[in-house]
């Protein structure tokens, strides 16, 4: 969704279509349960993890994570979100409305972050968050969960956790939504 | 600027409101910006307030004063702001005493340029935040009875807030004496009293303006005392408001004349409210001006050019 969005607005514009479905809606439920569980496994349990869902797409997938894990393990961690907009290293190259809110529940100091987002791509919101994050406190760690690894990085990022490999081309927009995950491109 | 345009700020002003409850309150957004304040007349809040938004922004600052400048030696005000501009600036603050000066010095210049105040003509962040905080405590002006009480005729302050107060669906009430009136007041969208005590009960704010004695010269009122006798926002005043009403002054405060201390301290005052929205609101205009990517000129909260402006404002 988020990716979607950013593909919108200029030098981009136009319309998604999309070619193909990649994932169905029980294809991303699957998924997140596999998540859930390396999540747990890595660390331990759930006693000093913080979920944050990268505004806007990231909100949604980091809701269902933690509801699977509170379905495993009993215990539900804290959620936040995160908008990064103000973050970005491309502001002022095209516009960035900040909008959504940034909204964390606990002090991060010496908890385990885990960064939730649906697409990762070329890694530059991951960076931004990252930015963002040291600004709250300092975590222990910070891991990332994203729903499509689409390649394409331009850091030194990679993810923890990931629902699905998508080889893609640069070209191409993945669209992470509740009914599933669709590739497409975006048309004049 | 339109009802619409009004909103798209005081909704984006959300967003830095919460950067600055953060632990660290600065976000990278306008790195490597500079934003210059040209300051002709004397300000603290207002400069403080756009100097801490810029760095909120992680822009960098130049300040510029008229007392301690080359003014003093005799430079223009058109080579001023050129200096100032070639120091590398991608926007300027103005405030000056004459009307029109931001509007000028705009045309001068390919800088964006934020009205910090000109003359008695307008302050447009200031209606912004003032906006803002209204809408904070109330979620909405529409439907609101806002009284402007005080010193209308030199006040910048009142005509922005006007525009701005109506705009955004709030009635306004003027109350003053007659000779702090504008001397064409037809065709603003207000009613005028000359009591306060009258309207007190069923009054969604007050807003009262600081008597400007700077600006004051003719005879207009008899005394200071009499002033606030008739006009200022006593103790007694106060406790007769409703319960849910709220106390604004754009600051700074005289003490005693158009507030009292009590009035000030009064749980219903936003006042220190105000002062902490200026800075969301003014890092929102500096963040739509220089880092949104889009363009657009935030000279007025009037429409430029249009045949809404008030008639009777001093040019």
């Amino acid at each position: 969704m988020a990716e979607r969005e950013r593909r919108q607005t200029p030098p981009f514009g136009g319309v998604f279509v999309s070619h193909a479905r990649i994932m169905t809606a029980d294809d991303m439920g699957r998924a997140v349960r596999r998540m859930a569980h390396e999540v747990i496994e890595r660390n331990h349990g759930l006693s000093e993890l913080v979920v944050i869902g990268l505004q806007t797409g990231g909100v949604p997938v980091s809701e269902r994570l933690v509801e699977t894990l509170e379905e495993i393990e009993g215990i539900r961690p804290p959620l936040g979100t995160l908008d990064v907009a103000l973050h970005r290293d491309d502001i002022g190259i095209r516009p960035v409305v900040p909008e959504a809110a940034t909204e964390l529940p606990t002090d991060l100091d010496s908890r385990i972050v885990v960064l939730v987002d649906d697409v990762l791509f070329t890694g530059r919101t991951i960076r931004a968050a990252l930015d963002a994050i040291c600004d709250f406190g300092r975590p222990r760690s910070i891991q990332l969960a994203v729903m499509v690894d689409r390649g394409h990085r331009e850091l030194p990022i990679r993810p923890d956790f990931v629902g699905k490999n998508l080889p893609t081309r640069r070209d191409e927009v993945v669209d992470v939504h509740i009914t599933g995950v669709d590739l497409g491109v975006m048309e004049k | 600027m339109s009802r619409s345009d009004l909103e798209e700020i005081l909704d984006l002003t959300d967003t830095f409101a919460e950067i600055g409850r953060r632990p660290i309150p600065k976000v990278p957004a306008l790195r490597g910006r500079t934003v210059a304040t040209a300051f002709f007349e004397n300000s603290t809040r207002t400069r403080m307030s756009f100097e801490t938004a810029a760095r909120r922004l992680s822009a960098d600052t130049v300040a510029f004063s008229a007392g301690s400048s080359s003014l003093s030696k005799g430079e223009s005000l058109r080579d001023t702001v050129e200096v100032v501009a070639s120091y590398g600036a991608d926007l300027l603050v103005v405030r000056h005493a004459m009307a029109g000066t931001a509007h000028r010095v705009a045309d001068w210049t390919d800088l964006s340029v934020v009205n910090a105040g000109d003359g008695c003509h307008e302050h447009p962040t200031q209606a912004l935040l003032d906006c803002y905080t209204l809408r904070e405590q109330r979620g909405s002006l529409d439907g609101m009875r806002i009284a402007i009480v005080g010193d209308i005729r030199h006040s910048r302050v009142a005509r922005s807030n006007i525009l701005a107060f109506t705009a955004l669906g709030a009635e306004v009430v003027l109350v003053a004496p007659a000779t702090l009136l504008p001397p064409a007041i037809d065709g603003w969208p207000v009613t005028v009293f000359h009591e306060l005590d009258l309207l007190l009960a069923d009054l969604d704010a007050v807003y009262l303006l600081r008597m400007q004695q700077e600006r004051i010269t003719e005879g207009l009122i008899p005394s200071l005392r009499e002033y606030a006798n008739d006009f200022g926002l006593s103790t007694d005043r106060v406790a007769r408001m409703r319960s849910d009403a709220l106390v604004l002054h754009p600051g700074p405060t005289n003490r005693g004349v158009e507030i009292s201390a009590e009035a000030a301290a009064d749980p219903r005052s936003v006042i220190l409210d105000q002062v902490v929205n200026g800075v969301s609101v003014r890092m929102a205009v500096l963040f739509q001006l220089l880092g949104s990517g889009q363009q657009l000129v935030a000279a007025d909260i009037e429409p430029v050019g249009d045949d809404a402006r008030p008639e009777g404002v001093d040019r």
